[in-house]
């Protein structure tokens, strides 16, 4: 029966929809930061540290600023203050002020006329320095006598160290039959987005900052351009142009937007820095190498006893999310599965590499990789299937973790049946020819995280909507469209609430001018926070439409339908009206319309240890994925056949869309299991940075992708709709690890999974007579 | 972006204009074919040339023809594309036809010529990184500085001969001709290479390489191209491998040639291949070619994973030996 709280049955959610915003790109019609100009802008170039670890004594700016063109040069002298993207662990000035810490770390930059001038201006800037001794390796810098990073630092060049510990971690590992212990690796991995960082910064006469960048978190970029600059909070704007990709590289401040709104204030003109391929390589903040030792125990009959987790994070030369990472490497492996009990033993260190940060499943892919191959071992030691070890200790809705997280959905033995059904895993685990194999693996993720980066009691997304008399309905959220189809999941609520066409949606988002807060494009947390925001306002304002047509037709307004177009009644379709009509019905009898909504996450989601809150969500989505793999047993060159991948992001919203994120995952997931690495050499230089010498696969590389969606109706999630953006990558990895062992019977406990290593691990093993 | 250094543009509309212009300024001047090499490098700073010369309107370079002896004569202006696709090519030619196809990316194929490619400049991590990057190595021997960073103490450059064309050309026993207003020359493609890595071919600064000849193929001949590289596109070779044979009618092996690329500045052609004639291009033939690639081809890191390239020189070229002529393999 139609209540208030359900307008209509749904009309537009669970369809299928391209985001209209890929037409653009994938058409070069796009316009990003780098396609905009202003009269008289400047371009803007960073001075660079040739030196891993060294002490400014001093820069020389005066020939640069003697060649014709040269407008200005700031240093980190003229921006003295720290910044960072966690309010507790701000470490970076936007330009190094008496370190540099990394090969490519910015001193100093310049702003001409042209491109071209800048270089040679910034070729022209000299600076004196005094090399310093430096630490490359993690273990390095934990040495009592190792040299200090960041010399006030008092926990020496440990970023953040979590222990923590839950249920009985030794009694459950004495109840055991089986027990694996192992050591893992996950080299460091990059983002790779094809558009790099680009910002623009414009000062207005009457005191306006405006900075235009590819940033996926303009309010917080926001907030520190005013802290940093000394401008009041309310005469900065954050402009986010069209993204061309970003996947966690572009979500903190950057020295660029310091730069282009400073030298923008010191000369009175707009001021644009584009990075170059190179630059984006040292701006980084990718995937964190991680050394981690796993221990992880079951009973003779497959029920999982404890986990040990010890890990080591390189975090490279600044904080970034670091904080975070080191909970998230710890935190985020206690499901789908049930644990007995759980130790999890974290420490990120700095060294002089480029930082490291969030990438597409931020600090948990490394551990997930760990776990699941651990899984896999024991699996073996038990003489069990690994779906059906699995399946045995899979949790249920309602249940916490062994970290007190609450799960309030789960598909995930859907995800496990899916994947053995869609692949043929009975048939072809342990049966294929020797060369040939699969593995499966599973996972979870956040829907958001459930606190925002600063304390504070606000909403973590809002939104505002117009309705307009010539029926048109604009959305306005602060939300980071990057590609992903945030700003179509904007419109397709619009469109499923008040019944407008997606044509009639105009979305505005990524301007802190014009729209309200959200917090940014991260940690998948824009379709559950941004929707929910959406969702409300759409439906406070379909409410008042509908009481005003019911007025109308004399009828209850549970009678009236938004869908299609038209308002309807329910129980006389014969009788509508255009929406149009409907929405001038309404501004005629209620004057301007306009709405706003807005969304916070419940706070009874976690445990209240120290530390508990991080890595906790409204909601986790779930995945599971069997990979099928090939490797050549002359050259060890390993081929991905398939992945099957089944995802539980709750109700799909627009199932086009999350299967797009499944088999992006998916291939990114596949990338960093058989190529990519970032790659620092011991004298502390990048050792290929571009995108020849860092490997990311083409099209002709990437496998073939089979992705399944298995809904739950999560009780959060607008519509019941949970993540899709970062869950899916964590299996990949280890799926392909475990298909590997299944094909050739070795174990590449080393990220990536290079021919070399597998050809050398093959031999070995025949050496030893092992097949 | 990285900015490309300024230099004087020159787009001569014949070969005598062309070979004149290089004649004015030799050593001050560097030839543009596709420019898909010579722009990336001079944006990383390799090369600062004070002109540069187009050869995009000379008509001589182009082309693909027949000679009378039913050989063919490649123009060194022709796109990579062309040469790949050409049914002439494709037929007599398949393991050049191959290794022009594998070259990078079909955009790169279209504009990159098989006189650019067969003129590549040499590679390796050292050297082809942006000037910054060198400037905090500190310069490796190839361009500025006297340190060998792949073979420690080395005097001489060992960056890597990376183009796919050279090994196949070899194998068919191909010339090139070379044309300056000094005069015109004629070598094998084997000649054109030299042992240093800096500059790793024979070219004079004000010859441009204006065709390549491939010899009527013999009765009998067999070829194949073998690359092995990271992804399916895009890259250079880590190894590349090109075999010729000819066989009689009976499938003995008259002539084996197999020439490996992506190791030193030269493309090596593997010697005491002899061993093979007269008898069939069997699976123990096969092995002892494999062995000796093995045994005279060394991988450099220079281009990385050089155990790994090391141990999978016999089986690429098992497998290149192996397409030849599967039906006159015996098993």
């Amino acid at each position: 029966m139609a209540t208030d709280d359900e307008p209509h049955p749904p009309w537009r959610i669970g369809t299928r929809a391209p985001n209209i915003r890929s037409f653009d790109a994938v058409t070069g019609r796009q316009r990003y930061a780098d396609d905009l100009t202003f009269p008289g802008m400047l371009h803007a170039k960073l001075v660079r540290s040739p030196h891993p670890h060294a002490r400014i004594r001093s820069i020389d700016t005066r020939e640069a600023l003697a060649l014709p063109g040269v407008h200005a040069v700031v240093t980190g002298k003229d921006m003295p203050v720290k910044y960072g993207i966690i309010p507790w662990t701000q470490d970076e000035y936007p330009l190094a002020l008496d370190k540099a810490l990394f090969v490519g770390d910015a001193v100093a930059c310049v702003a001409a006329i042209d491109e071209a001038c800048a270089a040679r201006a910034a070729a022209a800037v000299h600076v004196d320095w005094e090399v310093l001794p430096s630490v490359i390796e993690p273990e390095a810098a934990l040495a009592p006598d190792a040299p200090r990073l960041h010399e006030g630092h008092k926990h020496g060049n440990i970023t953040k160290s979590v222990q923590l510990s839950f249920g009985d971690v030794e009694g459950e590992f004495a109840a055991s039959a089986a027990i694996v212990e192992g050591d893992y690796f996950f080299e460091g991995t990059t983002h790779g987005a094809l558009e790099p960082h680009c910002a623009i910064g414009i000062w207005e006469p009457q005191g306006v900052l405006t900075v235009i960048s590819s940033t996926q978190v303009a309010h917080y970029l926001h907030r520190e351009l005013s802290r940093v600059l000394g401008v009041p909070y309310d005469r900065v704007r954050v402009i986010q142009p069209p993204i061309g990709g970003a996947f966690g590289g572009k979500s903190e401040p950057f020295d660029l937007e310091f730069c282009v709104a400073k030298l923008a204030m010191v000369t009175g003109r707009p001021v644009k820095l584009l990075y170059t391929r190179e630059e984006v390589f040292y701006a980084h903040r990718g995937r964190h190498p991680m050394k981690m030792h796993f221990r992880l125990g079951a009973t003779a009959d497959g029920r999982l006893t404890a986990c040990d987790a010890k890990t080591l994070i390189d975090g490279g030369a600044y904080a970034s999310f670091g904080l975070v990472t080191a909970y998230y490497s710890g935190q985020l492996v206690t499901a789908p599965l049930r644990l007995g009990a759980y130790r999890l033993d974290s420490t990120r260190v700095y060294t002089n590499k480029p930082a490291c940060g969030p990438k597409r499943g931020h600090g948990s892919v490394q551990p997930r990789f760990a776990f699941e191959v651990s899984l896999d071992k024991l699996a073996d030691r038990l003489g069990m299937d690994p779906i059906e070890l699995r399946r045995k200790n899979v949790l249920e809705a309602g249940e916490r973790t062994v970290n007190e997280f609450i799960i309030k959905s789960i598909g995930f033995r859907e995800c496990l049946d899916r994947v053995e059904q869609a692949s043929g895993w009975k048939e072809k685990r342990g049966k294929l020819p020797f060369g040939r194999g699969v593995g499966v693996a599973g996972s979870f993720y956040i829907s958001g995280t459930n606190y925002p980066i600063y304390p504070n009691a606000m909403p973590q997304s809002a939104v505002q909507l117009k309705v307009d008399r010539s029926g048109r309905v604009t959305v306005f959220c602060g939300l980071s469209e990057m590609g992903q189809g945030a700003d179509a999941m904007l419109a397709l609520i619009v469109s499923e609430e008040l019944g407008v066409d997606l044509e009639a949606i105009r979305v505005l988002t990524g301007d802190t001018d014009l729209t309200p807060v959200d917090l940014g494009g991260y940690s998948s947390r824009t379709t559950m926070m941004a929707g929910n925001a959406c969702l409300r306002g759409a439906r406070d304002l379909g409410t008042r439409i509908r009481a005003v047509v019911a007025r109308k037709w004399e009828c209850p307004a549970r009678r009236v339908a938004l869908a299609g177009g038209f308002a309807t009644d329910r129980e006389d379709t014969a009788r509508r009206i255009e929406i149009g009509e409907a929405f001038r019905l309404a501004e005629a009898e209620l004057g301007a319309l306009a709405a706003v909504g807005s969304y916070d996450t419940p706070k009874d989601v976690h445990g209240d240890y120290r530390g508990g809150t991080i890595g906790a969500s409204p909601a986790y989505s779930f995945t599971a994925h069997v990979a099928e793999v090939s490797v050549d047993l002359e050259t060890g060159v390993p081929k991905v056949e398939m992945i099957w991948a089944a995802h539980d992001a709750g109700k799909p919203l627009n199932p086009m869309l999350v299967e797009g994120q499944i088999e992006g995952s998916a291939y990114m997931g596949y990338a960093e299991a058989i190529l990519e690495e970032h790659l620092v050499r011991p004298d502390g230089l990048h050792r290929g940075p571009s995108l020849l010498d860092y490997r990311m696969p083409t099209s002709l590389d990437t496998p073939h992708v089979h992705s399944m969606l298995v809904e739950t109706a999560d009780p959060e999630g607008p519509y019941g709709a949970k993540e899709a953006g970062e869950g899916p990558l964590h299996s990949t990895i280890p799926a392909i690890a475990n298909a590997i062992f299944d094909a050739v019977g070795v174990r590449i406990d080393t990220l990536p999974f290079t021919a070399g290593k597998l050809l050398r691990a093959m031999r070995e093993q025949r050496e030893k007579g092992g097949g | 972006m990285l900015p490309l250094p300024a230099f004087e543009w020159v787009s001569p509309g014949s070969l005598d204009e062309l070979v004149r212009a290089l004649g004015e300024s030799p050593g001050e001047s560097l030839l543009l074919a596709g420019g898909t090499d010579l722009l990336p490098n001079m944006k990383h700073g390799l090369f600062a040339p004070r002109r540069v010369i187009g050869l995009r309107r000379v008509r001589e370079l182009r082309g693909i023809a027949e000679t009378p002896a039913g050989g063919l004569v490649i123009g060194g202006g022709a796109p990579l594309d062309r040469v790949a696709t050409d049914p002439r090519v494709m037929a007599r030619y398949p393991a050049l036809a191959r290794a022009a196809g594998l070259v990078a990316s079909p955009q790169i194929r279209r504009m990159g010529t098989i006189g650019g490619n067969l003129c590549l400049e040499t590679r390796c991590v050292y050297y082809n990184q942006t000037a910054f990057w060198r400037g905090a190595l500190g310069g490796c021997l190839k361009k500025d500085g006297p340190t060998c960073f792949v073979v420690p103490q080395g005097r001489r450059c060992v960056a890597a001969m990376s183009a796919d064309t050279p090994a196949p050309l070899i194998a068919y026993g191909a010339s090139v001709e070379l044309v300056s207003v000094r005069g015109t020359r004629t070598l094998p493609v084997a000649k054109l290479f030299a042992g240093d890595g800096v500059k790793n071919n024979v070219r004079a600064a004000d010859e441009v390489l204006t065709k390549v000849e491939l010899p009527p193929p013999a009765e009998r001949l067999f070829s194949a191209y073998e690359k092995v590289r990271s992804r399916a596109a895009i890259d250079f070779p880590l190894l590349s491998i090109a075999a010729a044979a000819v066989l009689d009618a009976g499938g003995h092996v008259v002539e084996l040639t197999v020439v490996v690329g992506a190791l030193g500045a030269l493309p090596r052609v593997v010697r005491g291949l002899e061993i093979t004639r007269a008898a069939p291009l069997s699976r123990e033939a096969i092995d002892l070619v494999a062995e000796a690639a093995h045994t005279q081809c060394n991988p450099l890191s220079s281009l990385g994973a050089e155990d790994w390239r090391k141990d999978i020189v016999a089986p690429v070229v098992r497998r290149a030996l192996a397409g030849l002529a599967p039906s006159r393999i015996a098993g």
